[in-house]
């Protein structure tokens, strides 16, 4: 799948687009197919996200995976403070970035 | 062609077309020369007496050669309008001035209030850079 | 310390309403990202992994106690209660909003402190000795000559769109404690033969992609033409630095493509012509400056013994501190590297009490070192067990100052935007394995640098161990280094071979030193063993 990412231009969080809008969760992350330049360049002219680009992605068990180990680590917070990202509560989610 | 927008001069603006560093030397009667930013400004000295205008072009904002070019003319002598042409944008436009451009004609009309700010933000100058201003460590050392 | 006058604040000021505006036309829409970029770098300003990066100017790595408390509470209010001190001896935070810039910047201001030129292709933050003014081997200290540096290059027009990154350095001793042959320019004050003081001028070093030790351009640049010199090098290098390929950009490939005789011919040319141009400040704005850099009143006729009966602290004495040039004073050096921390992170407490510790032990002062530690410069020895327990109990005790736990790490893929691998759990992984594997002391000084990509933030190239994170078809890889030194006997690092996993080059690194345990001779550190046996044993250790 084909995955649109970017920063929100404000706060400078990590998102996804979600289909609708933008989101923290990579979970959410929409198959956006050939889309993503063009919902790009109407979400950076709306000044809602900063330097967006879109990845490789897939569907494991469910769960939206980044192809590359750069993304996922933006999907989930630095992996040397687990308590600081996205998933404070799990001593390994470290792992599922590499 | 794009409009000067900012002038700092009294006289009266050159209307000659600027020719290439190439062509000037051929054209013994030229008063206007357009540098890019690979062409040597000091090659324009010894004809600073005919030069009326000189533009300087910044194809993109980021290359800074354009304020090299503009303070070697400055410092060998040359005293007409030394014009900035192309990507000159809102927050440029005050080292463009420090570095001896004194007019400015921007590929993109730029909002007026925020270039009167621009030009007007800074206080004082660390550097001596013969615009005129004096630098801090002058004024600190002025008695 | 310098203290900024009413010129300084003024400037520092302008800066703010000039970012706060900037900022405002970029939410409005009147600056696209590609635009406020550049601008926003020049403010410290980077968009990174997970959020927006600050990185705050600690000139020449030199801090007051209302400075640094000012960073602590930045930690707290805008970030999320840390901070990163960096390998170029400045501060930065990880977690910051586009729109809570300005007022930091606002902050900052008030006590005299700025983001000015911390990152963008112009003339960065100028380095300097982490123990200037402190200790006995340097023949003048260098920071009023970075300061005199620092107002020449803040905001300057000619050289704000310059082809690259441009990094100067400044020391006043044999040892270089600053790196300063791996700059861009490196100024060293020297004496000639008539005893007069100048500078030396080393030009085109640097790391990153192609690193090179600078050439000495100049021997003896004297202290009225110092900024007119400068500007030499800069407007040489402005014109005709490479701008077609930013790998080539910096002004290393310009001094090497050039010759370094060229280099030299067009700047003293360059040179000739500025002397007549009234550029440089008068020796009275230098003299102004340095009567700011005066002794603090060091107290006369202080015990020199140190009560050694508790073994920690003996321990962190020996580690930690360092001779001062005042009888009865030592300089103590707080290392960020606990064993399995973050090295140069510290919490906003941390950042507090350090700032609280300076103002009770070190008259007002610390520093930030290039190795990402904190330095007390002026402790009486009387009270460096009170220092030390205070410092101790907020888990910064940590005695392994120059040693393979004191490690140097970039930010690496944990929070950097351009690396290729994570540098920070490697360095987790060695200093737990030095520690359990009690190695460590006898070891010995050890300089262990590691940077997540070719960059060079790590410092890996100078590391006398080095470690560079690549990408491995998507994998995280990291190539070995040896034999690198940043000190006056600067050297490079040798790559050994094949690049290792991230428990690979743990296993790679003890096995080195191992070696180097076996091998040594007299006092030898790893670095002289090293170069005295050369690479090939170690491959064999390593790879075998
Ligand atoms: S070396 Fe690379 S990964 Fe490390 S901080 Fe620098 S740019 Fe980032």
């Amino acid at each position: 799948m084909k995955i649109l990412t970017g920063n929100d231009l404000r706060s400078g969080a990590v998102v996804w687009w979600d289909g609708s809008g933008w989101s923290l969760h990579v979970a959410q992350a929409a198959d956006v197919g050939h889309d993503g330049d063009v919902i790009a360049a109407r979400e950076v002219a709306a000044r809602a996200v900063v330097s967006p680009y879109v990845i490789d992605g897939e569907k494991v068990d469910g769960e939206v995976r980044p192809a590359h180990i750069k993304d996922r680590i933006r999907a989930l917070g630095p992996t040397v403070r687990l308590d600081l990202s996205l998933k404070p509560a799990d001593p390994a989610a470290g792992d599922w970035v590499i | 062609m794009a409009d000067v927008q900012f002038r700092f001069r009294d006289d009266e603006p050159v209307a000659d077309p600027a020719v290439t560093v190439d062509a000037f030397g051929d054209q013994t009667n030229a008063s206007a020369v357009r540098l890019e930013p690979g062409d040597d400004a000091a090659a324009l000295i010894p004809h600073l007496e005919r030069l009326r205008l000189v533009e300087v072009n910044f194809p993109v904002w980021t290359d800074g050669r354009g304020y090299s070019a503009a303070r070697t003319l400055r410092e060998a002598g040359y005293t007409g309008e030394l014009r900035a042409v192309g990507d000159v944008l809102i927050d440029q436009l005050n080292q463009m001035r420090r570095c001896g451009f004194d007019s400015f004609a921007p590929s993109h009309e730029l909002d007026a209030d925020d270039a009167a700010a621009a030009f007007a933000r800074w206080p004082h100058v660390y550097q001596a850079t013969g615009d005129g201003r004096p630098a801090i460590w002058a004024l600190r050392h002025a008695q | 310390m310098y203290k900024y006058d009413s010129y300084d604040q003024a400037m520092v000021d302008a800066r703010v309403a000039e970012f706060r505006d900037q900022t405002r036309r970029r939410l409005e829409g009147h600056l696209t990202e590609d635009q406020f970029r550049p601008l926003r770098l020049m403010n410290g300003l980077y968009l990174q992994l997970h959020a927006y990066m600050l990185r705050v100017a600690v000139p020449y790595g030199t801090l007051s106690s209302a400075q640094m408390r000012m960073l602590g509470d930045i930690a707290d209010k805008y970030d999320r209660g840390y901070g990163h001190f960096t390998t170029r001896q400045n501060i930065q935070y990880n977690w910051i909003k586009l729109e809570d810039a300005p007022d930091i910047l606002a902050d900052l201001a008030t006590v005299e402190m700025h983001a000015i030129q911390t990152s963008g292709n112009c003339i960065r933050n100028i380095s300097s000795d982490q123990y200037a003014g402190a200790v006995a081997d340097e023949i003048v200290d260098p920071r009023p000559y970075a300061e005199l540096l620092r107002q020449w290059s803040s905001f300057h027009p000619e050289f704000l769109a310059l082809p690259r990154k441009f990094k100067i350095a400044v020391i006043a001793s044999e040892t270089d404690r600053a790196a300063m042959r791996l700059h861009d320019i490196g100024i060293k004050l020297v004496r000639n033969a008539a005893g007069e003081l100048g500078a030396a001028f080393y030009v085109g070093g640097g790391m990153g992609r192609t690193p090179m030790i600078a050439p000495l351009i100049r021997e003896f640049v004297p202290l009225d033409q110092l900024i007119t010199y400068s500007e030499a090098c800069l407007r040489v290098y402005n014109r005709h630095g490479r701008r077609d390929n930013k790998y080539k950009a910096r002004i290393k490939i310009l001094v090497h493509e050039l010759g370094k005789e060229e280099y030299t011919r067009q700047v003293e040319a360059e040179f000739a012509h500025l002397l007549n141009q009234d550029i440089e400040p008068p020796l009275a704005e230098l003299a102004r400056i340095k009567a700011q850099f005066v002794d603090p009143p060091f107290a006369a006729g202080l015990p020199d013994a140190v009560d050694r009966s508790d073994p920690d602290f003996a321990l962190w004495v020996d580690r930690n501190t360092l001779a001062h040039k005042a009888p009865g004073y030592a300089v103590a050096v707080v290392s960020l590297k606990p064993v399995g921390g973050i090295p140069g992170d510290a919490t906003a407490d941390q950042i507090r009490l350090m700032a609280d510790l300076a103002r009770e032990y070190s008259f007002d002062e610390l520093r930030v070192t290039h190795a990402q530690n904190i330095v007390f410069p002026h402790v009486r020895k009387a009270d460096l067990h009170a220092l030390w327990s205070k410092l101790e109990a907020a888990g910064l005790g940590t005695p392994n100052l120059d040693q393979i736990g004191d490690i140097i790490a970039c930010p690496g893929l944990d929070y950097c935007s351009l690396a290729n691998a994570r540098s920070i759990p490697v360095a987790q992984k060695i200093s737990e394995r030095f520690a359990a594997n009690g190695k460590q002391d006898a070891i010995g000084e050890l300089k262990l640098k590691i940077s997540g990509c070719i960059n060079a933030c790590g410092h890996h190239h100078a590391g006398h161990i080095g470690i560079l994170g690549v990408d491995r078809k998507g994998t995280e890889n990291y190539q070995l280094l040896l034999g690198g030194s940043e000190g006056a006997d600067c050297s490079l690092g040798t790559i050994t071979g094949p690049g290792f996993s991230e428990d690979g080059v743990v296993d790679a690194i003890e096995k080195a030193t191992d070696l180097y345990l076996e091998q040594r001779q007299d006092g030898e550190r790893f670095l002289d063993t090293f170069r005295r046996i050369g690479m090939a044993p170690f491959k064999d250790k390593i790879y075998g």
